[in-house]
Formats: C-alpha cells, sequence, structure tokens
C-alpha cells in the first residue's frame, strides 16, 4: 500500500513538540498536517495526535484550558465517530481533562521536571496503537514532564479488567509515580490513547531509540486502514 | 457578590507538594503534623442573589476550577462592598 493517511497534530499556544511529531509521522509514511487550535473543523484525516508541549502555560491544570479550544470540538466529534486519537504527554493531559480518557495526571511524585529514557512494557499489542509491538514488549521511549503521575479513583480495577491500560512503566523504572505504573491508557472503544512517553522522541537509533516508532507506526498502519475502507 | 474558591487535593490523595513544604517547615524548626497544597480563585459575580451565586459558582467548579477526580472544593461567598 503506498497511500500517506493524513494525519492532522493540533498546535494550541504553548505545543512544542507538534513539529517534531510531524516530522516523526512523516518519516513513517504518514502525511502530517499541522492543524492551529482555532480551527472549528479537522481537514479530512485518517488521525489527530494532540502533541506534547505546555498548552496555555499549562494555567490551572495541564490541559485544562486547552480542551476548551474551538477544535477540540472537532476532535470530540472525531473521536466519538471512531476515528483514531493519540494524545502525548500534555495531549495525554488534555484528553484526560476533556473526559476522553478516563485519569489524571498530577504533579510527579520528586515534584521535579523528568527529561530520560524510561523502559515501558506493552501490555497489549491487539490495540489500533500498538499493532508493530509483542505482547509484553519493553520498548526505551524518553519522557520529559513535570506532570505525569497518572492517578484513578476504584476505577483503576474496571479499566484493568477491560485491557485500557496499554502501556506500563517497567519494573523499578516508574518516573512519575503514576498509580500502578501505568504509562498509556485507551479509552473503553479502543480509539483515543494517551500516554507520557514521546514516541516521536524515539523514531531513529540514531537518536537513541527507534522504540517509539513502533507506536507511531500502528497509527500510521489503522490510518491508512481506515482512509482506504472509507472509516474515518 | 464575591466568591472565594479554596480548591485541595482530595484527602487521601498524595500531595508531594505538602510534603515538600511540611519537610521545610521542620527544616525552620516549626512543628507541623502534615501540610497540604491547594488553590484559591477569587472570582467577582456582580449583582447575583446568593443562591445562584452558589449554583453558578459550584457549576464552573464542576467543569473547570476543579477536577474532580482529584480535587474538593470551598465555595465562600460575600457582598461586594459597596
Amino acid at each position: 500500500m503506498s497511500a500517506s493517511p493524513g494525519v492532522a497534530i493540533v498546535v494550541f499556544p504553548g505545543s512544542n513538540d507538534d513539529r517534531d511529531a510531524a516530522w516523526a509521522l512523516g518519516a513513517l509514511g504518514a502525511d502530517p498536517v499541522l492543524v492551529w487550535h482555532g480551527e472549528p473543523e479537522l481537514p479530512a484525516v485518517g488521525a489527530v495526535v494532540l502533541p506534547g508541549g505546555f498548552s496555555y502555560g499549562d494555567y490551572l491544570r495541564c490541559g485544562a484550558i486547552a480542551r476548551f479550544s474551538p477544535v477540540m470540538r472537532a476532535v470530540r466529534r472525531f473521536a466519538a465517530d471512531g476515528g483514531l486519537v493519540l494524545g502525548i504527554c500534555n495531549g495525554f493531559q488534555i484528553l484526560c481533562e476533556a473526559g476522553l480518557l478516563p485519569g489524571a495526571l498530577r504533579a510527579n511524585a520528586s515534584l521535579s521536571f523528568i527529561c530520560r529514557d524510561v523502559r515501558v512494557v506493552v501490555e497489549r499489542s491487539d490495540t489500533l496503537f500498538t499493532s508493530r509491538c509483542d505482547d509484553r514488549q519493553e520498548l526505551v521511549i524518553p519522557v520529559k514532564h513535570g506532570e505525569g503521575c497518572w492517578f484513578a479513583g476504584v476505577e483503576l480495577g474496571e479499566l484493568e479488567s477491560a485491557g485500557q491500560i496499554v502501556l506500563r512503566y517497567a519494573p523499578g523504572d516508574n518516573p512519575n509515580g503514576s498509580l500502578a505504573n501505568v504509562a498509556g491508557v485507551v479509552n473503553d472503544a479502543g480509539n483515543v490513547m494517551g500516554l507520557m512517553p514521546h514516541p516521536e522522541h524515539a523514531v531513529d537509533p540514531l537518536l537513541g531509540s527507534g522504540d517509539g516508532g513502533l507506536i507511531l507506526a500502528s497509527l500510521v498502519d489503522a490510518a491508512r486502514d481506515r482512509v482506504l475502507t472509507g472509516v474515518a | 457578590m464575591r466568591a472565594t474558591v479554596l480548591v485541595r487535593p482530595k484527602r487521601g490523595i498524595l500531595d508531594p507538594q505538602g510534603e515538600a513544604v511540611e519537610r521545610s517547615l521542620r527544616q525552620l524548626g516549626f512543628e507541623v503534623n502534615g501540610a497540604r497544597v491547594g488553590r484559591v480563585i477569587d472570582l467577582e459575580l456582580g449583582a447575583i442573589e446568593p443562591e445562584q451565586a452558589q449554583a453558578e459558582v459550584e457549576r464552573m467548579c464542576g467543569q473547570l476550577l476543579a477536577n474532580p477526580l482529584i480535587e474538593s472544593y470551598e465555595i465562600a461567598l460575600e457582598e461586594t462592598p459597596a
């Protein structure tokens, strides 16, 4: 298949990994399109990425203000129609604040901003975002955040049994104190995912690891399928 | 009418900021058995009845000012001085 599926990358005021995400997705065969957060509509694409950064200066709570951006209405509709949405770091925080993903992201237990490679374990390889991975595969992907401590209340048990925990920090490598070592979750329909590690910073072994490319390439595969079958 | 909203980390939820504040106070020689750090939001609401103000601010808290999963809030109302 030669089709390059369109992937929209939303640019919020304060996003700073939008261009890295676009570069990585382009290198993996997608046709990335940067979309300003003030746009009321999304272009016709196979997937949407909410990138990392510090949207709206992290005012109030990380992601709390970005969820009101005009484009988020379109993202919400896109997700409700089964469209693929991936939130990376700040994008994950935005999706949680918007109620599109379960849980909340709080200050790291250490209170320090953490920027380093971490090992994460793929809990499920049968999702649209991990199809290129193997079950229990360990990936090396960098994190860089101050508020990545994922928390959920009593619903954690339900999320676990529903298989919504897709990525966990490897034993002994939880950088932020997140509950149950959670590094990435999907919604119950399986078409929206968020993760704190930055796959777009790990798509070339020259930069330390190519493991993030497995996640983004899975997304590109799924986006291509959706474009070809006419399911956005 | 004015409203003051106090947003706190929910009871039982780890508050690393509060722990750091507690440790620092101890280093200064103060005796404290716990510290929690939250945030204060002062709102000017204009001319509005207290019951209506209460309901309105509750909605603000539910939709934006607090994240109910991890934070609790209290609302205090006072008349704006003439």
